[in-house]
């Protein structure tokens, strides 16, 4: 299956991911609506340390620790990719205590979020479309 | 080839999706005491909170059943295995023939013989869903609660009610609140973070006596109160393997493929011990994850598979009245604690690993730590200063870290 990949050779920094995830989720159709003056929380995020940075994002693990601990049944893995359905998380952090990668993180509302590989936003992930040195590719490994 | 499963919840239905992982069509039959459709036994206390509701807090779909071709035999208890002829006997006199069996009978919430506990009229325990509907019956607008055990079952049960009632005693008899989870610097955070939010705690302390409504205790307090909760602690359900002569020490004895001692028995879940990685010892380890984990190789077992299950560590990921905390491992070695506004870790270092940590507050990506942990990480191979300071990825190798973000993992 396509997954999400990072060269962090490529990465320049510039967090553009983590706006292109944040509106890509957000509902909204203007951007700037979406964006501007909010506390974006993207389900893609930068590590940054000096001249080193790069996007982190779920791995979609074939053997999912997140989705194995899920204490309510929310995260599920189908056709390799992992998904959580947020009417069903009560925001218990169990996938927070699991994930080897600390890709799962709260929502908005309490509950849990996580990237989904943009499956309800039309396809080919929104970070993936953003990445202006494709330092993230969306591909078969 | 016939599997059956004894038990409904995380064990028994990890080990359903284990066996469908390999083999789609064989006959599982699933037998559970309950009445209900598997649920999640931690979500109770979400339940009573309104965080979740009975549909919500399905722990698989309504046609989960159906989808995984599974017999499911409910409100039914099993009250005898016979290993020799390989069938299992149930309270409505049927004879279930199996050739690979699970046993995931959990656990059973523990009452002590307490001084004059049949002259309380009512108490509940908080498990089972059943538990907690009673309790959500009993409990009114400002009920006098009292609470034995300030473990986790009793300070979620004492959460769920908060809305309800201010009126929560919680006595325990160890010297501080979570004695399993936390050590006694975390525990006090986390006390007077509750005990702002208005619980009272009586610790050290436990019942000399129960008059009636009353629980006189041994400091010489009087607490009267209208709900009594005992949540002591939980026993494994080993009776069923302990009658046959399977292995059984505090729970059922099994091997890292979750084999008891009899041939084509599994166990899996609360009523089992694990080997804990973090502290080289035997322990019981009655946490979800570890359930489903142990489960799902057991029946990947049962169809003919070589899964093997090594890295059990105890951990923990809650919320009390607003405070997260997550931890993991043993608290055992060199001590490094940060701390900032709003949060107060400790990371415990022994022989270059990683054993075991505490967060309370800011707990994101704390799955970081809990890895280094599982993977015994040598700790030279990564920058520790860097991971003390929060988890992060950057505290790995160029070459760990694409790894990570560049292959399947």
């Amino acid at each position: 299956m396509k997954r999400i990949y990072v060269n962090e050779k490529w990465c320049l920094g510039c967090h553009l991911c983590e706006y292109y995830c944040a509106f890509a989720n957000s509902n909204i159709k203007n951007m700037v609506d979406a964006l501007k003056d909010v506390t974006i929380r993207p389900r893609i995020k930068i590590e940054e340390l000096q001249s080193i940075s790069f996007a982190v994002s779920c791995r979609h693990c074939e053997e999912p620790l997140c989705v194995k601990g899920c204490i309510s049944g929310a995260l599920t893995i189908k056709d390799g990719v992992i998904t959580i359905d947020k009417n069903k998380c009560v925001g218990c952090y169990t996938c927070v205590l699991s994930c080897p990668y600390g890709a799962v993180s709260p929502s908005d509302h309490g509950v849990m979020q996580k990237c989904e590989l943009c499956t309800q936003n039309g396809g080919e992930p929104a970070c993936v479309k953003g990445c202006i040195n494709k330092a993230i590719v969306f591909e078969e490994r | 080839m016939n599997y059956v499963i004894i038990g409904n919840s995380a064990a028994g239905i990890g080990c359903v999706e284990g066996i469908r992982n390999i083999d789609k069509d064989n006959r599982i039959t699933i037998i559970s005491d309950e009445a209900q459709h598997t649920y999640s036994r931690p979500l109770i206390s979400y339940l009573l909170e309104g965080k979740t509701d009975i549909n919500r807090m399905k722990y698989r779909p309504d046609d989960f059943y159906k989808n995984n071709k599974c017999d499911i035999k409910l409100s039914t208890r099993v009250t005898s295995i016979d290993n020799e002829k390989k069938t299992v006997s149930t309270d409505k006199d049927e004879i279930i023939p199996y050739d690979k069996l699970l046993v995931a009978t959990g656990s059973r919430a523990f009452v002590p013989p307490f001084n004059g506990l049949d002259s309380v009229p009512h108490y509940h325990t908080f498990m089972k869903l059943d538990d907690a509907l009673a309790l959500d019956n009993d409990v009114k607008e400002n009920s006098r609660i009292f609470i034995i055990g300030a473990g986790l079952i009793g300070l979620k049960c004492a959460e769920s009610l908060h809305y309800k009632t201010k009126n929560i005693i919680i006595a325990d008899l160890a010297e501080r609140i979570l004695p399993n989870v936390l050590d006694n610097e975390c525990a006090s955070i986390m006390q007077q973070h509750l005990e702002e939010k208005g619980f009272t705690f009586m610790l050290a302390d436990s019942v000399e006596v129960f008059e009636g409504k009353t629980a006189k205790m041994k400091s010489g307090k009087t607490i009267d109160f209208d709900v009594l909760i005992i949540a002591v602690g939980v026993r494994p359900n080993t009776e069923l393997v302990k009658a046959i002569g399977g292995n059984v020490n505090r729970g059922i004895v099994i091997d890292e493929h979750c084999n008891t001692s009899l041939p084509d028995i599994y166990a899996a879940g609360d009523c089992t011990e694990s080997y804990d990685i973090s502290a080289d010892v035997t322990r019981i380890l009655a946490i979800l994850p570890n359930a489903y984990i142990q489960g799902e190789c057991a029946g990947k077992n049962m169809a003919g598979s070589d899964c093997i299950f090594n890295k059990a560590i105890p951990m923990n990921a809650t919320g009390l009245l607003g405070m997260h905390m997550i931890t993991a491992g043993s608290y055992d070695g060199v001590t490094h604690i940060v701390k900032s506004d709003d949060t107060f870790k400790k990371l415990f270092v022994k022989d270059n690993r990683l054993v075991g940590y505490i967060i309370i507050g800011d707990v994101l990506r704390a799955g970081i730590y809990t890895a280094l942990i599982r993977n015994k990480t040598p700790l030279d191979s990564i920058d520790f200063e860097l991971i003390k300071d929060k988890p992060q990825l950057m505290a790995f190798s160029r070459t760990d870290r694409a790894k990570f973000l560049g292959s399947v993992v």
